[in-house]
């Protein structure tokens, strides 16, 4: 904890600085823990569909946002998908996944109704576009994140 | 005047110190469904959602945003409230208030926290203010062994009675399926056996920390009758601010400050004319994350005269075959999912009422209780719950 002083009409005043260090360890839960293990061993992109009003959301979740149902009807999803929007981050900081620039998108991956969010890779920011079509790159050594997907790249 | 208000669903989790199989939503979703079960509701009857966590005590900020769906919140009206330990309390007293003013019929409060997410400890000492408190941080833990001090000089209380009132605590606490320590302590000596966190407090002297959430379903008088054949009237609520008493949070040395316990019994006491606590009232659910402030509140709460709460515990008259049982489901030293400890307070004393309390059932018939919540810097929120009107 460091202190300084400034001057306030001829009189010092104490002025704390410090930086907060709370630990956390946040549980996926064994839906969110299947989808990361699809990930990992098989490069699936798994979905959850809803029996009640069939949208099919990504990442798989285990309760229906518009129905309250308790879901268990996973789907594989396209590694496929169209970029519903973008931005490119050119000032990233040291909790991002990469340097700069990142471009991140939502996608809407193909037999999903849920946008996905991620980054997109290999792509020129000339040549970024909203409607582009694109596919997952998958890390070579995977960990069971959604980092075990590199980013999407757009489709030739 | 102000609608009448019931309890119409009560719900909680069973409590434990990890829930790997669910994120903190889904464990969420547990208690709102099981508090939907209880009133024969569907999430579409549910107007508005009241929601209490110490989101710093998970490591994750704005925690209730990313639960909207699983706890039945989407499109709905609600917010968080974060008052330190007495935080489910006041997640309840906004229902209470929403139902009471006529603006929802039905609303559901819920609390909960996931202590295998984050360190309270770490999140206490990290956020405190750093002029004063900081350095000085030693968590709840180092309040409650100074109020532990205190509460033996000042009333001649000894190791022996706290150690009693920790083996009331684990009877209830293993007849009651949702708790969480279920220890099974024979005698007063296994108590006193275990080791010093914080001399004169002891491992056995305080609560663990838990997994867990209780949501509740309240209503207004002429939705509850037709929603639930048993509802419970949340007949009087008071909530009571203060600030850290710099003497210490818990216990008051210098016998100068205001105790929050005593302005909210004045308060409600006096309005519902109780003028003999244990003869009025039939049994009480309070906030005590140690046994030694279990002997404190007794005092405080006017269970007993100043100085003769040891007394209770050495009749037997708070067990929960005693005269006025206090905390039969186990209470806080046997379970503290912090949000949820409040709500499950009103929870526990609400199906005592109801005679819904299985195993822990209390022998004196329970028209009426009291339920309170104490927190940060020893706030105090206080309910009354009756069976009828």
């Amino acid at each position: 904890m460091a202190t300084v002083t400034e001057k306030l009409e001829g009189m010092d005043v104490w002025l704390y600085h410090g930086q907060i260090y709370i630990p956390n360890t946040f549980s996926a839960g064994a839906v969110g823990s299947r989808f990361l293990i699809e990930l990992r061993d098989k490069k699936r992109i798994m979905g959850m569909r809803c029996p009640t009003c069939n949208r099919v959301y990504v990442p798989a979740r285990s309760i229906c946002k518009d129905c309250f149902e308790q879901l268990d009807e996973w789907v594989e999803v396209s590694d496929k998908g169209t970029v519903l929007t973008y931005a490119t981050d050119y000032e990233t900081k040291s909790i991002q996944p990469t340097g700069s620039p990142i471009v991140y998108g939502i996608i809407q991956l193909d037999g999903a109704d849920t946008g996905f969010v991620h980054m997109l890779g290999e792509v020129d920011p000339e040549q970024l576009r909203v409607g582009m079509r694109v596919q997952a790159v998958f890390q070579k050594e995977r960990e069971g994140s959604i980092l075990d997907i590199k980013y999407f790249k757009p489709l030739a | 005047m102000a609608n009448r208000v019931a309890i119409v669903g009560i719900g909680q989790t069973y409590h434990t110190s990890k829930r790997d199989d669910v994120n903190q939503p889904e464990m969420v979703a547990e208690a709102v469904r099981s508090a939907l079960t209880d009133a024969q509701l569907s999430i579409r009857d549910i107007e508005s959602v009241f929601t209490g966590n110490m989101e710093t005590f998970e490591g994750i900020f704005l925690p209730d945003h990313g639960m909207a769906a699983e706890i039945g919140a989407l499109g709905k009206p609600g917010f968080k409230v974060n008052t330190g330990g007495t935080t489910g309390a006041s997640a309840v007293a906004e229902g209470f208030y929403m139902v009471s003013s006529g603006l929802y019929d039905i609303s559901m409060v819920i609390g909960f926290e996931k202590q295998d997410c984050g360190d309270t400890t770490a999140a206490i000492s990290a956020a405190a203010v750093p002029v004063w408190a900081k350095g000085a941080a030693t968590g709840a833990i180092g309040e409650f062994a100074k109020q532990a001090l205190s509460y033996m000089e000042i009333t001649g209380g000894t190791e022996e009675h706290a150690a009693m009132v920790r083996v009331k605590a684990d009877k209830g606490a293993c007849r009651n399926p949702y708790a969480h320590l279920k220890l099974g302590l024979q005698s007063i000596d296994e108590v006193l056996q275990s080791p010093y966190l914080v001399w004169p407090l002891r491992l056995l002297d305080f609560c663990p920390q838990s997994c867990g959430a209780c949501a509740l379903i309240l209503a207004t008088e002429k939705k509850a009758k037709k929603i639930h054949k048993k509802p419970v009237w949340l007949a009087d609520v008071e909530v009571v601010h203060q600030e850290p008493f710099r003497a210490g949070v818990f216990g008051d040395p210098t016998g100068k400050e205001t105790y929050t316990q005593h302005v909210a019994c004045e308060k409600i006491y006096k309005r519902n004319n109780i003028t003999d606590v244990r003869k009025q009232i039939d049994m009480a659910e309070i906030y005590e994350p140690s046994n030694w402030e279990e002997l404190n509140l007794y005092e405080h709460l006017h269970f007993c005269k100043k100085g003769e709460s040891w007394k209770l515990i050495e009749k037997g008259i708070t067990e929960i075959e005693g005269e006025f049982p206090v905390n039969p489901s186990g209470g806080v030293i046997s379970t503290n999912p912090i949000g949820a400890t409040p709500v499950i307070r009103v929870a526990e004393a609400a199906l005592q009422i109801r005679g819904d309390a299985g195993e822990h059932q209390v022998t004196r018939d329970t028209k009426t209780a009291i339920a309170t919540a104490l927190g940060g810097p020893n706030w105090t929120v206080m309910f009354l719950l009756k069976r009828s009107l």
